[in-house]
């Protein structure tokens, strides 16, 4: 084969890959917001309303309880979540740790990300049960918190180590101590940083398995930090397996708010990582 | 402004990694009190790395050794109770490649200020800022965007800003390592008028491999080859009547690695002396 051919039939192979990633993302946004969208649309109240008492059979109120359960578990869990991470990452890239630890630290961490996250809903689950704990919003926040750790704590690890080494060297021929040193390197990475925390939420916030055994699945509003509670992808599938076309129809409905919080989420760390890049240096690139 | 003179005595740089390799080699120099020295030689021969031990810098790196001492003032700078970051004040540091800090220009200069706490009120802050980018140069082309971010100026302009950021600290000597190298020959141009502005004022060491810019800037030039210093002369008699063989291999444009020596082992750059931690090579650029 001519090697102009070749490249024109490689240029035509990612194109199309391109393509077909892109294309899935449209499918999956268009027909969450076209069935989504038009339940909202009929009834936007359902967001705000809370669940009626027989709401998973008949869709009698709305699915408030889930909204405010996914903000109420995934919020301070990313809260909790971005300390440790943050911490960690900024351990591992000091001059606090040796470039060994860090390494081997790293690579647990890649395994933790690897695992599958219902294996953190069965861990805490098992410790609800050695507990004699019942489940409840709290348990959500561990799980998803043990959850995002590895995520974001990656995510800050490679922000800070493609930090440029000369902002360390200059603090440091500065006279800054190692922590004045290490927070002008936070900021340096702080795009990288900011991708992580969101990467982090959106994971938490769209994650089902380990809130199915460690939060109660329950239909009602949530009651307290020790009382039982439901998220959104809970809900959706439960909602999903409904024999009340209504119900069913409700899960679309939770989609689309699911999908356009990640969204939003996203486009927000986009804006404010920009913001931040300006400064780093090579920020225009 | 100081008359405090820097030394070395008998400095030696081991990297201690996978290979144990010796980049500096028990240096004795002085450096006299304001004047422009450069440290010339070819990649390799332990330039940065030298420049680096001077202010402790080595000290945030793992698996480097030095032995023998930096004295400044007559004062040690390794066996000492004072914190490093204090020398390093005192020593200041410019890296090769010029480096906004991720704040504002104004921020850049007020940086090392703010963190020693070297200003009384906002308005002498300004005034000290605005001082420092004055004596660089830089003061009519930023004073109507202080608050712009640092990194969007220009490459030159960075490099002025980083000697500004570094001055404003009222350090003894200042450490410049290859300053102009990353950059265009009107910046670099601009650099070194900066330089030569404040040679008189500051004692300044400048490591290079450009001779030109040693002729150009240097009052005092000291050559390095393999972590050895060669020969250390005044700026004329240096480069006029070089007194030793290799000096004058080099000053003829060539290496002076066949008339020594040293196995060929020795030659090679030291590694990395933090890997993945960014690749501060220890040692000049390859």
């Amino acid at each position: 084969m001519n090697r102009y051919t070749t490249q024109r039939l490689f240029g035509i192979a990612v194109r199309a890959a391109a393509l077909l990633v892109v294309g899935v993302l449209l499918l999956v946004i268009g027909v969450t917001v076209v069935r989504g969208g038009g339940v909202l649309l009929a009834d936007p109240s359902i967001v705000l309303t809370p669940p009626g008492s027989r709401y998973m059979l008949e869709g009698t109120g709305g699915f408030l309880h889930a909204v405010l359960g996914s903000l109420f578990i995934v919020g301070p869990a990313t809260i909790v979540s971005m300390v440790a991470a943050v911490s960690t990452a900024v351990y591992l890239q000091s001059d606090y740790s040796s470039k060994r630890f860090s390494d081997a630290v790293n690579m647990f961490l890649n395994v933790l990300w690897g695992t599958p996250p219902i294996v953190y809903g069965v861990f805490v689950l098992t410790i609800i049960i050695a507990t004699g704990a019942q489940t409840s919003l709290f348990f959500g926040i561990v799980a998803i918190a043990i959850f995002q750790y590895p995520i974001m704590t990656r995510y800050t690890d490679e922000a800070l180590r493609a930090a440029p080494e000369t902002v360390r060297e200059s603090t440091y021929g500065l006279g800054a101590t190692r922590f004045e040193s290490m927070r002008m390197t936070v900021r340096a990475a702080a795009p990288g940083v900011i991708a992580g925390l969101v990467m982090g939420f959106a994971r938490g916030i769209g994650d089902a398995a380990t809130v199915l055994f460690t939060t109660g699945r329950s239909t009602r509003m949530p009651g307290g930090l020790f009382e039982a509670a439901t998220t959104l992808p809970v809900l959706i599938f439960d909602q999903a397996m409904s024999f009340n076309p209504e119900v069913r129809s409700h899960a679309y409905a939770a989609a689309f708010v699911l999908t356009i919080a990640v969204l939003g989420l996203i486009l927000l760390s986009k804006l404010l990582a920009g913001r931040y890049a300006r400064y780093t240096p090579g920020g225009n690139r | 402004m100081t008359e405090i003179p820097l030394t070395t005595d008998q400095l030696s740089v081991t990297y201690t990694g996978d290979r144990e390799i010796e980049a500096v080699k028990g240096v004795s120099i002085d450096f006299p009190a304001n004047t422009l020295t450069t440290i010339i030689g070819p990649s390799g021969c332990g330039k940065s790395t030298l420049l680096k031990s001077l202010n402790r810098l080595h000290d945030i790196q793992e698996n480097v050794e030095i032995d023998g001492d930096v004295l400044l003032s007559g004062d040690s700078v390794y066996n000492t109770n004072v914190p490093a970051p204090e020398i390093r004040r005192q020593i200041g540091y410019v890296p090769q490649t010029p480096t906004a800090l991720p704040v504002s220009i104004y921020e850049n200069v007020a940086y090392g200020l703010r963190i020693h706490g070297d200003y009384e009120s906002k308005a002498d802050l300004d005034e000290k800022v605005e001082t420092y980018l004055r004596k660089v140069n830089l003061w009519d082309e930023v004073a109507d965007r202080l608050d712009a971010p640092g990194a969007e100026l220009s490459t030159g302009q960075i490099q002025r800003l980083c000697v500004a950021r570094s001055l404003a600290v009222e350090p003894d000597v200042l450490l410049c390592d290859e300053v102009t190298s990353a950059l265009d020959p009107v910046s670099a141009e601009s650099v070194e008028k900066t330089l030569r502005k404040l040679k008189s004022e500051y004692t300044i060491i400048l490591v290079t491999h450009s001779m030109a810019q040693a002729r150009r800037l240097a009052d005092e030039v000291v050559f390095l080859y393999l972590g050895e210093v060669i020969e250390s002369n005044d700026v004329q008699s240096f480069f006029e009547d070089p007194q030793e063989e290799r000096t004058k291999t080099f000053i003829g444009g060539t290496t002076p690695v066949d008339r020594d020596d040293t196995p060929a082992e020795q030659t090679a750059t030291p590694p990395a002396p933090d890997g993945s931690k960014g690749s501060t090579a220890g040692d000049d650029k390859q």
